[in-house]
This record gives structure tokens, C-alpha cells and sequence, in this order.
């Protein structure tokens, strides 16, 4: 009955999505009022049906309802609760549900928070979301319902979860991912609602830019939560296999973190307006692509629960219509939106445009790389995978190319910077860097060119974001009052530079000194790495809930003094029977310290994987980092005040500034 | 020429050269690393290239694993029913390697036509069979006019 429920107020939620998406819209181009104010009940009844729809799912997944197939398929009786709960986005059917529910709740948290904004906006932003809403729900209902019964043969228990995804990561890692993916079609839907209105000035930028900034933050924290899950349950240390699936999640976080600068300059100085639309609909895209890439059965990986050709499909004819019709929009509508103002060769605009292009370029990259393969393959010209090699040797310039920009950038000022006060600005932090820089490659022991110049890179920032902090702080009434004074949005800018900083720094550290050693071990036995010695103590094994598991136990060492004990698993799922590898970790803020077992390879000796991995946590730390860097810059006090008036162009160059006039240009944007 | 075109010029050499240095850097980088994937008929065939990073893909084949008493080196054939191939590998194997089981390994073929790989990779589901892998199963039993095995049957593509 409860499912049949469920199914009923998708359909119902259906229905409203088809209202939101025309009634507000035709009452927004038709000026009529009384259309317009539906917009917020729809956007809020829509909300409603689809949580009662996915509450229903996890209330079967909870009293292990299994004539409910996707239950059956992806549940067990004997699993704990917790991860019923998390199984119900465990499967296709579900994480789609989690999906439509994510965008159902962007577009309740834009009715309720636009009160500023006018009506007509509204009206059109909660349109187009309501439009992305109508093609996943039809996705749902028509292809990939999860409410489906397994009637009359109901089976006696459920083919239980996927032992890969059962860990705490897969509770965590996709609700944060799809707040990121989903969060961008706000950005998206304030671009095509300011493409239809031919209104796309300061006031759009400063309206979508805390979406785009909320919506990045947690797609960062989704993708390090997916870099941590793989780290330790799947990967056997390794945090970062550009894996397409991966890849599709760093897609729209590349294009995401140009459209969050570029709509910096847009908000502040009324250019880059174009461009800026442009990367809302591609960034937006990318996220479209990326659930393609995940859920269409293209890839095959961990992530890919569906092969049913009819939904790979539907995803692509979606994302197909969105990609054109909204290019389509921007083609006609772009030229019209234009402003007039200025800047210099050295510009922050120059800066963050040169930021802009680095990171589109990266994104090209990622995905060329990603694409290429399945496109080639598609084509029936041949199959071959494009390796780490390639993604590690063009991504990593750009990445450090992108660090030491920003460095300079955070010195440069809008319209004009001087170059020689520029050049004086930076040879401090440059020395700086460089000291701290050789200082860690003497510690660690080695030079390398990649470690040394994304060391340099990550301090780079590191120092100039703090110099910028300290310059920017001195005051007559002290340090404090200067600290003070400082906008949250500022030190949300600070948090997430050096979030930056700390990923690149333990991105390069641990790829250019992590030790990892495979062995042959039989308890015993002793192994080590550098001064640290693993002593395979013993064997044994435990019953867990639904599995039973054949631990080792190491005794780790260094110099005689015991730093960590470690038991390293071998786990065999009770209903699935596969065999799963659960690493001993010992965790710390400079490094951990990792033992897997492999398999026992004959008598009592077992195949033993050994890693000595620094600064590894600093990757995912960086990303938290840069997460709440965001966080606080939308607790910025401006986007709280009430502006009545809409931002107007801004200023024409300062006339109480001969130089920087003479060396301004007018541009159209 | 008008400032303004002037100015909108320079940003779209701008581009450009972005644009161009990174394709260049790409197709570089491209040409470096792709893996191309050969199945074990081809390879007996000599149509897959010496000392150059290949895949290749198919059946472990029963019985074949044999694994040195000291070190971590493992040797197996893979099969694709029609020709096999000797694969030979240091280090730990994915916890889904078994005999009977679709594999694809990553290495280099020997002028003596041993594989050595780098890495084996066998996926995360058990009835997962690589695309490569149960492609070049349909194409050796096609030749063989055998019906496909009941493994291939199984592929979840």
C-alpha cells in the first residue's frame, strides 16, 4: 500500500512540475500577478510530494519491505540500519530519487529566500527549475521507478548492498555530491531567466552568485569524501584514479569554480556578463553530463547500477534539449545583454579572466580525456583507455599555473594595478616561498620538478593569501579591530585559497614521497619502510553483523617505540559472497600509515600491501577548507542587506586617477 | 582600429591561444598514453606491438595460476577460448581474481610473447565481465561457430 503511495505522489509531484515550469513563466511574460504568485506553492507542493514519495522509500527499505524490487535488490535483512538507510540511494532507482528530491529542495530554498528579488525573476528562475524538475521526474516515473513490486513472487530476503557500499562514505559522499550537481541549475536557472529578460546586470550576478558558491562548496565536499571513500575501502590507498566516474564529478567543480570568479568580476565591475551565462549553461551542463556518464551504464565502475539502454537514452536526449535549447537562448539573447567599462592590462579582471581561462582549459582537458575513449569506441573505431599519465601531465601544469596566478592576483586591484607596486608586493612572499619550499624538499629528502613546483605553487598562495590578510588588516585602532573589520566574504575567499593551498600541497607530497611497498608476509615476519618496522604479529578472524572476516594484527615501530597497531581485514559478505578488503589505517595530520592484506598466497604467507603515505589528509582537509571558505562568504552581511534599487553600471575609471585613465580601454562585454 | 574591437580582439587571440596550447598539449599527451587493447587471437597473431603499454583482456583460464613460493610474482593465461596469452605479474591481485574469471591486464608484450603487466584489474562485481573482454569472447567463439559460453551470457554490459 505505502509504496504504491510513494508512486502515487511522484506522479502528483509530476503534475505540479509541469505547472511550475509554464504557469509561473506565462505569468511573468504576460505581466499577470495572479500567475505569478502560484510560483511559490507549486515550488512548495512539489517539495512536498516528493519528500512524502522518498520518506515512503526509506520507511520500505527500513521494515525491509521486499516486495518492493528495487528493495529487494538493494537491501538485506541482516543489514544494520544505518546503512538501509543509506542503501536507499545505494541503487539507480533511489539515487535518482535522492536526486529530484535535492533539486525539489533548491527550488523550495529559492522560493523562500528570494523575497528580495522581483517577482518577475521569480517567477522564471522557479520556471526553469521547474522544467529541470519535469525531465527527471519523467525520467522517474517513465523509466526508473523505484516502487516497483516483485508481486506475487515476493522473496524471502533481499539481495542485500553492494559490501562496497557499505561504510559510513556512502552514507555521506552522495547527498553532498548531488547538492553540488543538482545546486548549479540555480545558477543555471537565474542565467536563462536573465537570458529571457535580457536583464543580466550586477544585481543578477549578486543574486546567483551565494547559489553558485553554496552549490560548489558542496560539491567539493563531495568529491573529497569520494576521494577519502576510495582511499581507504576501494583503492588500496589510492585517492584520485581518474576514473571517468571521478572525472564527471570534476567536470562541473572546474567549471563551477570559473563561473564562481567570473561572477565576481561580473557582480563587481558589470563585465565578463556573457561569459558568465555562458559557463552558468555549461557548468550546469557538466552536471548533467556527469549524471549521464554515472547512471546511463556507458561506464562500467562501482557507480554504474543501470544497463537498460532506454534510460542511457532518455539521460542523453535530456541533456541533449537542455545543451541546445538553452545555446539556443544564449544565441539570441547574449548580444542584446551589454555594458560599457574598463579596465587595464593588469587588472584583477585581467587576472581572474586569466584564472577563467586556465580552468576552462583544464576542463576541456578532463574531458577530452573522459569522452574521447567512449566516443572512439561508440564509433566502433577501436577500444583503448586513456591512462593516469596523461590526465597527471597536463592537469598538473595547469594546476600550478592556476596557483601561481592567483598568488599575484590577490595583490592586483580592479580597473588597473600598477606593475612595478605589483612586482614590489610580491617579492616577499616569492622569497618567502621559495625558502619554505626548499625547506620541504630537504625535509622530505629529494628533488623532483613536479614536487618542487607544486610545492612552490601551494606555498605561493599560502604566503601571499596571508600577506594579502596582514596588509589588509593593519589598522591605527590594532591588529584586532583590523582583523574585524574584514567582510565574511573575505575570509571566505582566505579559507578557500588556502584550502586550495593545503590540496595541493598534500596532492604533491604524497604522490612525489608516499612509499608503498607490496610484500610477502607470514605472521612473524617483519617488513619495513625507512625507519618504520611492520611486524606481522598474527592472524585471526571475527564475526561482523553480515560478513565474517579474517583479521591480521601489525605492530608498528620505529626505533623500538611502538607508534600504531593495526587490523587490516579480509571480509566475506554472507549474501553476496565477494571478498572485500578493509585497510588498517593509522591516521595522522603528516601522514598515515596503511596495511592491507591481499591474499594468502600460500601456507600462512600472505600478500601484503605497505604504505607510508605524508600529508595525505591536507588533500581532503583543503577541500573542507575550501567548503567552508564558501559557506562563510555567503554569511556575507551583504547579501542579507535589502537593496531596493538594483546595482547600477559601475563607475566610469577614476578621474582622480590620470594614470590608471590613460591606461584603460572601453570594452563591450 | 576601434578601441573597442581592438580590445575584443586581443581577448579572443587570448583564447585562442589558451585554446591551442592546450589542445596541442593534449594530442601530445594523448599520443603518449593511449592503451589500446588487444584480445589474446590478435596477440597470438602478432598484431599487437612489442615493448609498447597495451592492454589485453579475457578469461584467467582454469588450472593456469601458478604462483612463485618467494615473491609476489603470480603467472596465469588468459584465454579467450581460441588462443591464449601467458600473463606475468609482481604484486597483489584484485580481491575478484580468480580462475574462470574476465580479466584485463595492463603491460607490455616480450619479443618472447609473455605479457608482463603492471597492473590487473578485475571489477567490482562478480558477474561484471570488461566490454573488451566479453567483445573478444563473442568474436573467438563466433570463429570458432561455437555458441558464446554461458560466462559471456552473464556480462552485465
Amino acid at each position: 500500500m505505502y509504496p504504491e503511495l510513494g508512486q502515487f505522489a511522484l506522479i502528483l509531484a509530476l503534475l505540479l512540475a509541469v505547472l511550475l515550469s509554464v504557469v509561473p513563466l506565462v505569468g511573468a511574460i504576460t505581466g499577470r500577478d495572479n500567475l505569478q504568485a502560484f510560483a511559490r506553492p507549486l515550488a512548495t507542493g512539489q517539495f512536498v510530494f516528493i519528500a512524502l514519495a522518498f520518506a515512503l522509500l526509506t520507511q520500505a527499505f527500513l521494515v525491509d519491505d521486499f516486495s518492493v524490487a528495487y528493495v529487494a535488490n538493494n537491501s538485506n535483512s541482516l543489514l544494520p540500519w544505518y546503512y538501509k538507510f543509506s542503501a536507499v540511494w545505494g541503487g539507480h532507482e533511489g539515487s535518482l530519487l535522492l536526486w529530484i528530491l535535492m533539486l525539489a529542495g533548491w527550488t523550495l530554498a529559492v522560493a523562500v529566500f528570494s523575497r528580495r528579488l522581483p517577482t518577475v525573476m521569480v517567477s522564471q528562475v522557479l520556471s526553469v527549475l521547474g522544467m529541470v524538475s519535469v525531465g527527471f521526474l519523467l525520467f522517474i516515473v517513465l523509466t526508473s521507478n523505484p516502487f516497483d513490486r516483485l508481486l506475487p513472487n515476493v522473496p524471502a530476503d533481499g539481495a542485500d548492498l553492494n559490501p562496497l557500499l557499505q561504510d559510513f562514505g556512502l552514507i555521506v559522499h552522495p547527498p553532498m555530491l548531488y547538492m553540488g550537481y543538482v545546486g548549479f541549475s540555480v545558477a543555471f536557472a537565474f542565467a536563462i531567466a536573465a537570458l529571457i529578460n535580457g536583464r543580466l546586470d550586477a544585481a543578477w550576478a549578486r543574486w546567483s552568485r551565494p547559489w553558485t558558491t553554496v552549490a560548489w562548496s558542496f560539491l567539493s565536499v563531495g568529491i573529497a569524501l569520494g576521494s577519502w571513500w576510495a582511499y581507504y575501502e576501494l583503492g588500496w590507498g589510492g585517492w584520485w584514479f581518474w576514473d571517468p566516474v571521478e572525472n564527471a564529478s570534476l567536470l562541473p567543480w572546474l567549471a563551477g569554480t570559473a563561473l564562481m570568479h567570473s561572477l565576481a568580476v561580473t557582480e563587481k565591475r558589470g563585465v565578463f556578463k556573457s561569459w558568465t551565462v555562458l559557463l552558468a549553461i555549461v557548468t550546469f551542463a557538466l552536471s548533467l553530463l556527469g549524471t549521464f556518464l554515472v547512471r546511463s551504464g556507458v561506464l562500467t565502475s562501482v557507480h554504474a547500477f543501470a544497463s537498460d539502454p532506454t534510460r542511457g537514452a532518455f539521460l542523453l536526449g535530456l541533456l541533449a534539449f537542455t545543451i541546445v535549447s538553452s545555446l539556443t537562448l544564449y544565441a539570441f539573447r547574449a548580444p542584446v545583454v551589454h555594458a560599457r567599462s574598463s579596465y587595464g592590462g593588469l587588472s584583477r579582471e585581467i587576472f581572474l579572466l586569466l584564472n577563467n581561462v586556465l580552468l576552462v582549459a583544464a576542463t576541456l582537458l578532463v574531458l577530452v580525456g573522459t569522452l574521447y575513449p567512449l566516443v572512439l569506441d561508440y564509433l566502433d573505431m577501436g577500444r583503448l583507455s586513456i591512462g593516469e599519465p596523461f590526465f597527471n601531465l597536463t592537469f598538473s601544469p595547469l594546476a600550478v599555473a592556476v596557483g601561481l596566478l592567483l598568488g599575484a592576483g590577490i595583490f592586483s586591484r580592479w580597473k588597473k594595478t600598477d606593475g612595478g607596486w605589483l612586482a614590489r608586493q610580491l617579492l616577499w612572499p616569492a622569497a618567502t616561498s621559495l625558502v619554505i619550499t626548499a625547506a620541504a624538499l630537504s625535509y622530505y629528502g629529494s628533488f623532483t620538478p613536479w614536487a618542487f613546483a607544486g610545492l612552490l605553487s601551494a606555498t605561493w598562495v599560502t604566503v601571499a593569501t596571508l600577506r594579502d590578510l596582514w596588509l589588509k588588516s593593519s589598522s591605527k585602532k590594532g591588529r584586532w579591530h583590523g582583523l574585524r573589520r574584514q567582510s565574511r566574504s573575505y575570509y571566505g575567499m582566505v579559507l578557500g585559497h588556502l584550502g586550495l593551498a593545503l590540496t595541493m600541497a598534500g596532492a604533491t607530497v604524497v604522490s612525489n614521497y608516499g612509499v608503498e611497498r607490496d610484500v610477502r608476509m607470514a605472521p612473524g615476519d617483519t617488513a619495513e619502510i625507512g625507519e618504520l618496522r611492520f611486524y606481522f604479529a598474527e592472524i585471526g578472524s571475527r564475526q561482523g553483523a553480515n560478513f565474517t572476516a579474517t583479521y591480521g594484527r601489525f605492530e608498528i615501530t620505529s626505533d623500538g617505540e611502538p607508534i600504531a597497531t593495526l587490523f587490516p581485514e579480509k571480509r566475506q559478505y554472507v549474501v553476496q559472497r565477494n571478498m572485500m578488503t578493509e585497510a588498517g589505517i593509522d591516521a595522522g595530520l603528516f601522514r598515515d600509515l596503511f596495511v592491507a592484506l591481499g591474499e594468502e598466497v600460500s601456507g600462512d604467507a600472505w600478500a601484503v600491501r605497505l604504505q607510508y603515505k605524508p600529508l595525505i589528509r591536507w588533500l581532503w582537509l583543503g577541500a573542507l577548507f575550501m567548503a567552508a571558505g564558501g559557506f562563510l562568504a555567503i554569511a556575507d552581511r551583504r547579501y542579507r542587506i535589502r537593496d531596493k534599487v538594483a546595482v547600477s553600471e559601475p563607475a566610469a575609471p577614476s578621474a582622480a586617477n590620470p594614470a590608471a585613465t590613460a591606461g584603460t580601454r572601453e570594452v563591450l562585454s | 582600429m576601434h578601441p573597442i574591437r581592438k580590445k575584443r580582439l586581443t581577448i579572443v587571440l587570448f583564447l585562442l591561444a589558451g585554446v591551442a596550447v592546450a589542445v596541442g598539449l593534449t594530442t601530445y599527451a594523448l599520443r603518449q598514453n593511449i592503451n589500446l587493447f588487444y584480445d589474446p587471437t590478435q596477440i597470438a597473431a602478432g598484431e599487437a606491438p612489442v615493448d609498447v603499454r597495451i592492454r589485453a583482456g579475457g578469461m584467467v583460464e582454469e588450472g593456469s595460476v601458478a604462483r612463485d613460493p618467494e615473491s609476489l610474482k603470480v603467472v596465469f593465461n588468459v584465454t579467450d577460448f581460441n588462443q591464449s596469452v601467458t600473463v606475468e605479474y609482481t604484486g597483489i591481485l584484485p580481491d575478484l581474481f580468480a580462475e574462470g574469471q574476465g580479466v584485463v591486464a595492463m603491460g607490455r608484450l616480450q619479443p618472447d610473447g609473455r605479457f608482463v603487466a603492471d597492473q590487473v584489474l578485475a571489477k567490482h562485481d562478480e558477474n561484471y565481465m570488461p566490454p573488451e573482454v566479453s567483445d573478444a569472447l563473442e568474436k573467438a567463439s563466433a570463429a570458432n561457430g561455437k555458441p558464446a559460453t554461458t560466462q559471456t551470457k552473464d556480462a552485465s554490459y
